[in-house]
């Protein structure tokens, strides 16, 4: 929307007509916004009149004066927060009087013109409470947009822990009626099954508890020159065990202590994620390739590994959060779906990227970037 | 071996394999043979070569409505057989479907609609109804 409203308010014919021949055909553009900018003018006489035409329109900048017939403009604009209007108010004062500057400001005006006053103070002074309205309404709107993904954020989220709340209690159900009779060896499968669905329920807690922390910026970062050969062995190490339970085979390809300025456990996190999924999704006696790879603007990671792969379509849907990819090949992994999302909010921390090949029941590649930053624009 | 000896036999369509597995002890409890698949695609390659007395299917699966499409499918094969989706539509969303009106029956094709989380009673006092 491009139009704004104005109303002006004077008992000066004279004044009111010279406003609407300042204003009738001034257009222009703010920085920032593609559209132009024109007013829609009407205007009243008294102070009644005024108050009558807000309430019928409201417009969105008021050219009030300060003296009028019947009431005072500070009645006016006590009014208007009285009734919480969102309207912009340019008090006009015969004189720049001072007083009238601060207890108009105190109820709310937003700009003075003094009288007399030439075309151009007026436009500039319209033109500014019009920068004003439209950088509201653009903060407005991205607080919109802001409420709207955290309102769809809450409910996957509800849906998500719903999902293993359910299958847990109608295990404990079925327990609790002996629905399976007396032996207790019976239940061993829900048992079981139960502790997985709360250990799944556990990591996707803990993702969601990593994820707000970084979007909120209170997560606490702490920049020292990182090794990231150590990062990355020591990573090893951690999913080893699961990667031998399978018979995958882990190999690392990097030069020797290769640092870089960075949080350690932001690296922790990045590695931990792309090693896990690519044991996760690897095959029995597969083999996960990591190749670090530093140049003088930061260092690549490399993760291969020879397992399920995706489809193009799932590689599409792949960063969003709570993704998971099911298919048949997938659905006894265990995952919250969040792990890319962290990865990717923490790259932005380095201006990384990461960019996955895939080729179903051949494997992946996740190829990630990070990169150097300067002391100076930190 | 005479007809009313003969175990009914259902056909139970579920993604969560938890919940599966819970459907099929409720149900085998109640003394019925059951079938069991994790998607749409499973149910209709074990539909190929059986034919199930009643189906249990989970109304989201792979898409939001992968319960009616395969409502829909068991329909064609025998309309005799009692179809009963499963859905937590109801309580997230808060729409209701009805099947007592004409409208909506006629494209919801099936003969009774619970509610997620699966209440053992519930669904066995469904089941009852519909195959007696």
């Amino acid at each position: 929307m491009n139009e704004l409203k104005i109303l002006v308010v004077d008992d000066e014919p004279g004044m009111r007509m010279g406003v609407e021949r300042s204003l009738r055909n001034y257009r222009f553009k703010l920085p920032g916004f593609d559209e132009e900018v024109f007013f829609n003018i009407r205007m009243a006489s008294t102070g009644k009149e005024a108050v009558e035409m807000m309430e019928l329109e409201k417009p969105d900048i008021l050219l009030l004066d300060h003296k009028l017939p019947d009431l005072q403009g500070l009645d006016i604009l006590l009014d208007i927060s009285q009734k919480k209007l969102d309207i912009l108010t340019i008090m006009i004062t015969a004189y720049a009087s001072l007083e009238v500057a601060i207890s108009a400001t105190k109820h709310g005006a937003f700009d003075f013109l003094a009288k007399p006053f030439t075309p151009d103070e007026l436009r500039n002074a319209v033109q500014k409470a019009a920068k004003q309205i439209f950088l509201q309404r653009q903060a407005q709107k991205l607080a919109a947009e802001r409420r709207q993904v955290r309102f769809q954020f809450i409910s996957v989220l509800a849906h998500e822990l719903k999902s293993p709340i359910a299958a847990v209690e109608g295990y404990l159900r079925i327990v609790d009626k002996h629905m399976l009779g007396d032996d207790i060896g019976k239940y061993d499968t829900m048992i079981q099954r139960s502790l997985r669905r709360l250990r799944g329920m556990q990591k996707m807690i803990l993702d969601i508890l990593d994820l707000t922390r970084i979007e909120a910026g209170t997560k606490n970062r702490e920049l020292t020159d990182v090794n990231i050969t150590e990062v990355a062995l020591e990573c090893i190490d951690g999913v080893t065990p699961d990667a031998k339970d399978r018979g995958v085979s882990i190999n690392l390809e990097s030069p020797e202590n290769i640092t870089m300025h960075a949080d350690r456990g932001e690296l922790e996190i990045i590695f931990n994620n792309f090693m896990t999924n690519a044991v996760k999704y690897n095959r029995d006696n597969g083999r996960v390739d990591v190749k670090v790879q530093p140049d003088e603007h930061g260092v690549t990671l490399v993760f291969s590994d020879t397992g399920i792969g995706m489809t193009e379509e799932e590689q599409n849907r792949l960063f969003g959060e709570f993704v998971r990819i099911k298919n048949e090949k997938t659905k006894d992994i265990l995952g919250s779906g969040l792990g890319l999302s962290i990865v990717k909010k923490l790259l932005a921390f380095y201006d990384g990227t990461v960019d996955v090949k895939s080729v179903p029941d051949q494997g992946t590649t996740f190829t990630v970037r990070l990169n150097k930053k300067d002391e100076a624009s930190r | 071996m005479n007809n009313i000896n003969k175990k009914k036999s259902i056909l139970a369509v579920d993604d969560d394999s938890d919940i599966l597995l819970q459907t099929k002890v409720y149900l085998e409890a109640a003394g019925y043979e059951v079938s069991t698949a994790e998607s749409l695609k499973d149910a209709e390659a074990l539909l190929q070569s059986y034919k199930p007395d009643l189906a249990v299917l989970d109304l989201m699966m792979e898409t939001q409505d992968s319960g009616f499409v395969l409502s829909y499918k068991i329909k064609k094969i025998d309309p005799a057989i009692p179809v009963i989706i499963v859905t937590a539509v109801t309580s997230q969303t808060g729409i209701a479907f009805d099947l007592t009106g004409s409208g909506e029956s006629s494209w919801i094709k099936a003969d009774a609609i619970i509610e997620k989380p699966i209440r053992c009673e519930q669904l066995l006092s469904e089941v009852k109804r519909l195959l007696p």
